[in-house]
């Protein structure tokens, strides 16, 4: 893409658009209906989180490479900024949620219903 | 990318760095990338947040299906429908952005002006439908109890939420008063006194037999909220503390009172986002139309601030899927 800059891409960004707006019509749906197969059980949290999640992130990467153009950046460039978020979130992410779950574990049974 | 940057023409150097480019980046868009970087971190600080204290009261934390389900100008409940419609206008104006970003690779300053021109009026768009799901969100639909242990009692008909309104009635009779600058000290005002009272709540439920209590417990084989007996509820009830209609950082009506807060505060941060885009997006127009870019010889603030604008658009994508969504 980078050596064509001059080039007009709009039609790849319709593409795009249709892509996100495709996801986010899924999203929605799935969100109103809640499949109970997918809502009420599931790995860790329910396969529907599962798949709202990753949903997410492919939404992410669309917006991420594509109108923030950073498939056109040198290859360096484009990792130390999404190694440098993708590694520190996750580490971040991970220590509070599980610290998030052992809170539950230890608070919830002092909680009188 | 490194074609489309041309050597600044009013040779002004100070702010490009001196004309190098590492990665072939120029200073101000490597700079913007890292400016992103680290606002990005921030707002995984606060979603981390959110999910620490959501995984914490896991088992009574608000559902959104239950919170958000107003859309402005019509009646009933439509869970989702209104912040999908904010998602598809925010995508949208990162679409006129990044048209705008390839009308300027062009160097079509007549394109690039209309489609900047869109993008704001998108944002602004957004900016005020958040501001709509505030108000709905403070002012609240149904009414609540509070509890002097700090839980929420919502109340039910057949299974379905109804608000106070629907079965207390009378005005308040016990006599308490909003303070205001008239009645009270000129530089004071009260808080907002509840429509109804405690005693006049409790009155009405024991009165009317077919209402039962909702607890904030979710009951993990159904993914609903539990629903209590009669019985039960009158003994919940009877720790009842205040009347809770709306939300504020105090109390609020939909649950724990954690929840309104990082609302408040997740989707207050972003909207900010949102505003300053607009402020920031409102100047480059401005210098679009007087020419300065096309004088420079190149369209590269335009690319920088719609990177800003897209990362708006990134972070509510996540906001959406973690508040109204997970």
């Amino acid at each position: 893409m980078a050596a064509h800059a001059h080039e007009s891409n709009t039609k790849r960004i319709w593409i795009v658009f249709g892509i996100l707006s495709i996801i986010t019509l899924v999203e929605v749906y799935l969100g109103i209906i809640k499949p109970e197969s997918l809502h009420l059980e599931g790995p860790g949290t329910s396969w529907l989180n599962w798949i709202f999640i990753i949903l997410t992130l492919a939404k992410a990467y669309g917006i991420a490479w594509v109108f923030m153009h950073l498939e056109g950046e040198k290859k360096w460039f484009r990792r130390s900024i999404v190694w440098t978020a993708v590694f520190l979130i996750i580490y971040l992410v991970t220590l509070v949620l599980i610290e998030g779950d052992y809170l539950y574990d230890t608070l919830a049974p002092l909680i009188k219903w | 990318m490194a074609a489309n940057m041309a050597l600044p023409a009013d040779n002004k150097e100070t702010w490009n760095g001196g004309g190098i480019k590492p990665f072939g980046a120029s200073y101000g868009k490597m700079m913007m990338w890292f400016f992103i970087l680290s606002d990005a971190l921030t707002f995984s600080g606060f979603l981390a947040a959110y999910g620490l204290t959501r995984f914490k009261f896991i088992d009574s934390w608000p559902i959104a299906d239950e919170v958000f389900t107003h859309v402005p100008f019509i009646h009933g409940e439509f869970p989702m429908i209104y912040v999908a419609i904010m998602t598809f206008i925010l995508i949208f104006s990162s679409v006129t952005m990044v048209l705008a970003v390839d009308a300027g690779h062009q160097m079509n300053k007549k394109k690039v002006t209309w489609y900047m021109f869109a993008t704001i009026i998108g944002g602004i768009i957004f900016v005020g439908s958040q501001a709509w799901e505030w108000k709905t969100f403070i002012k609240g639909s149904y009414g609540a109890v509070k509890t002097t242990d700090g839980k929420i009692l919502q109340f039910t008909k057949d299974g379905k939420q109804i608000a106070l309104a629907d079965f207390v009635t009378g005005e308040r009779t016990d006599g308490v008063v909003q303070q205001t600058k008239k009645n009270g000290l000129w530089f004071e005002e009260g808080k907002a006194v509840p429509t109804y009272s405690v005693a006049q709540v409790i009155n009405a439920y024991n009165a009317n037999p077919d209402i039962q209590i909702r607890s904030e417990l979710i009951d993990f084989s159904q993914k609903k909220k539990v629903i209590l007996s009669r019985e039960k509820g009158a003994e919940v009830l009877a720790k009842a503390k205040m009347v809770v209609e709306g939300a504020d950082l105090k109390a609020n009506e939909y649950g724990n009172t954690i929840f309104a807060d990082f609302f408040f505060f997740i989707t207050g941060f972003h909207g900010f986002h949102v505003l300053s885009g607009i402020v920031i997006n409102i100047i480059i127009f401005f210098n679009v139309i007087l020419g300065t870019y096309e004088r420079r010889g190149h369209y590269e603030m335009v690319e920088k601030v719609g990177l800003y604008w897209h990362f708006v658009d990134l972070v509510w994508v996540f906001v959406f899927t973690f508040f109204y969504l997970v």
